[in-house]
């Protein structure tokens, strides 16, 4: 059946069976493989995207369901030219290991900060509590979340909110943008 | 996980919705924010022929304060109930189990009229929706008719919804002294034990008391002998709290699993009621 979707502010129409969950949809018709699958079972969040603009577990939505919506992915969020507050302060906190959470920490933090601009450190955890990450122990993404925040709430550029993390040492460059980083389809797309 | 295949249709009102459950027969389950049904159809748990999505009828996701009587829309989700001034400041019992329901991508999609139709034993609005002696609005075959809280949850994964009705609103009379309270599942955000209470505050001294609690048996269910025991009790008097809390769970059979005994829950039920007691005591205007 034939699903419409707007993803990161393109549309697009798909011919799918109803039981295609929305994140294989994104990841596999689409190619927006910064979207991932941790759990499957609605537990972990690392398939998280903004829905209409609000955090869902994309493992627990069905494509059709999402038709006629709109959908904001982390390639959507910003992407290596051009990193959103939030990612830059993931990065420059040290806000993850393996990184395997790391988008959907990031999609569920844009989400908490549009809600609640200037989260304690306890509202940063139970705003995140739809979120599992294996590595960090969470610190250092409580730590990222109230970077961005500030960063945010000043309207300031994004390279202030590594001058609030004093604590890392010295920021590390950019990596260099294109392959291994933004897989081809989206390099086409978002471009 | 891939479920089992299905067709895939949308409602466009609540007559049409139960004129597409009347049309597909059994085979088929409505659909709201799919938090229960999509998990237990990924697990092939439940296998629906056909999903009637009914997240796009319009009217259904409203919280109306009239007078002293709150009217849900069954498609209200968790995030809007736990987002509502107006629900906070007129029945806090169920503002509190809309905050401690899931975690934030849970309450952005799942709705008060699915996580009601689904009976899940350890679900929190039951309590609140029995403490608050709810009515449910139901739509059917039939027509239209209501049913209370308290015939509504009737076991495991059942209530007084047949197949083909709709569940379209939930209503309650305003309930400023009251509070939820829970024991919640550390990986699954479930309640373990979950306690509501609604009560009748003269001055400092309880009226009147209803107190429900969900998680422990395989309904939420109301704590009757807790109830009378509450009346006259004076709540600053925490001890006598306590001691008419004692045996909450004993109308009911508690449940064991590899998180919590039987004996553990019922326990904790004494517990949590007594807490729910403090925290609505605590939010009456007349305090002393
Ligand atoms: C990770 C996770 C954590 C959760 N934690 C909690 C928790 O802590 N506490 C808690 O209470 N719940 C919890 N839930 C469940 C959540 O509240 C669900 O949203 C809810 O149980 C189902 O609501 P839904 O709108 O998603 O319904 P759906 O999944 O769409 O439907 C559930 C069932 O109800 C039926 N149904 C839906 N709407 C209607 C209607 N209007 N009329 C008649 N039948 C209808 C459907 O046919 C289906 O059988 C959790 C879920 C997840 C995935
Ligand atoms: S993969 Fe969706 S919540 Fe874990
Ligand atoms: S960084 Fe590895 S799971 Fe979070």
């Amino acid at each position: 059946m034939n699903v419409d979707l707007t993803v990161n502010g393109e549309t697009a129409v798909l011919d799918v069976e109803p039981r295609l969950l929305l994140v294989h949809a994104l990841r596999d018709n689409l190619g927006l493989t910064g979207t991932h699958v941790g759990c499957d079972t609605s537990s972990c969040g690392a398939c998280t995207v903004l829905l209409d603009g609000v955090s869902v577990k994309s493992c627990t939505v069905f494509a059709v369901q999402a038709s006629g919506h709109v959908v904001t992915t982390i390639e959507g969020i910003g992407d290596a030219d051009e990193l959103h507050p939030m990612q830059e302060a993931f990065w420059s906190s040290h806000g993850l290991q393996c990184g395997y959470c790391t988008t959907g920490m990031i999609v569920s933090a844009v989400d908490l900060l549009q809600r609640n601009p200037d989260p304690s450190d306890d509202e940063i955890r139970a705003g995140l509590e739809g979120n599992l990450c294996r590595c960090t122990g969470y610190e250092n993404i409580v730590t990222a979340v109230r970077a961005a925040g500030r960063a945010m709430r000043d309207g300031a550029a994004r390279h202030s909110v590594r001058e609030l993390m004093p604590l890392h040492g010295p920021t590390l460059e950019p990596p260099p943008s294109g392959e291994g980083i933004i897989p081809p389809q989206f390099q086409e797309a978002g471009r | 996980m891939i479920p089992v295949a299905f067709d895939y249709v949308r409602a466009t009102s609540v007559d049409d919705a139960v004129r597409l459950l009347r049309e597909h027969g059994d085979d088929a389950k409505l659909l709201a924010g799919g938090h229960s049904l999509i998990p237990m159809m990924k697990l092939r748990l439940a296998t629906p022929a056909t999903l009637i999505d009914i997240s796009g009828i319009p009217q259904l996701n409203t919280v109306a304060v009239n007078g002293g009587r709150i009217t849900i829309g069954a498609l209200t989700t968790h995030a809007a109930l736990a987002a509502s001034d107006a629900l906070r400041a007129s029945a806090p019992v169920l503002w509190d189990a809309a905050n401690q329901l899931g975690d934030p991508q849970v309450r952005n999609r799942g709705t008060i009229g699915g996580a009601s139709a689904h009976g899940d034993p350890a679900a929190d609005y039951p309590a609140a929706l029995l403490a608050l002696d709810a009515t449910f609005t139901i739509a059917g075959a039939g027509g239209e008719r209501q049913i209370g809280a308290g015939d509504f949850f009737r076991g495991m994964f059942e209530t007084a919804l047949a197949s083909t009705d709709v569940l379209t609103a939930i209503a309650f009379d305003a309930a400023p002294a009251s509070a939820y309270v829970k024991f919640h599942h550390p990986a699954s955000h479930y309640a373990v034990v979950g306690a509501a209470a609604v009560l009748t505050m003269n001055g400092g001294t309880i009226g009147a008391a209803r107190i429900a609690l969900s998680g422990i048996g395989d309904a939420a269910f109301r704590a009757g002998s807790v109830e009378s025991a509450l009346t006259q009790v004076d709540t600053a008097d925490s001890a006598a709290v306590r001691a008419a809390c004692a045996g909450a769970a004993a109308g009911s059979e508690a449940r064991s699993d590899t998180f919590a005994s039987g004996a553990y829950r019922a326990a904790m039920a004494d517990v949590f009621a007594a807490r729910a007691v403090a925290l609505a005591a605590g939010r009456t205007k007349t305090r002393r």
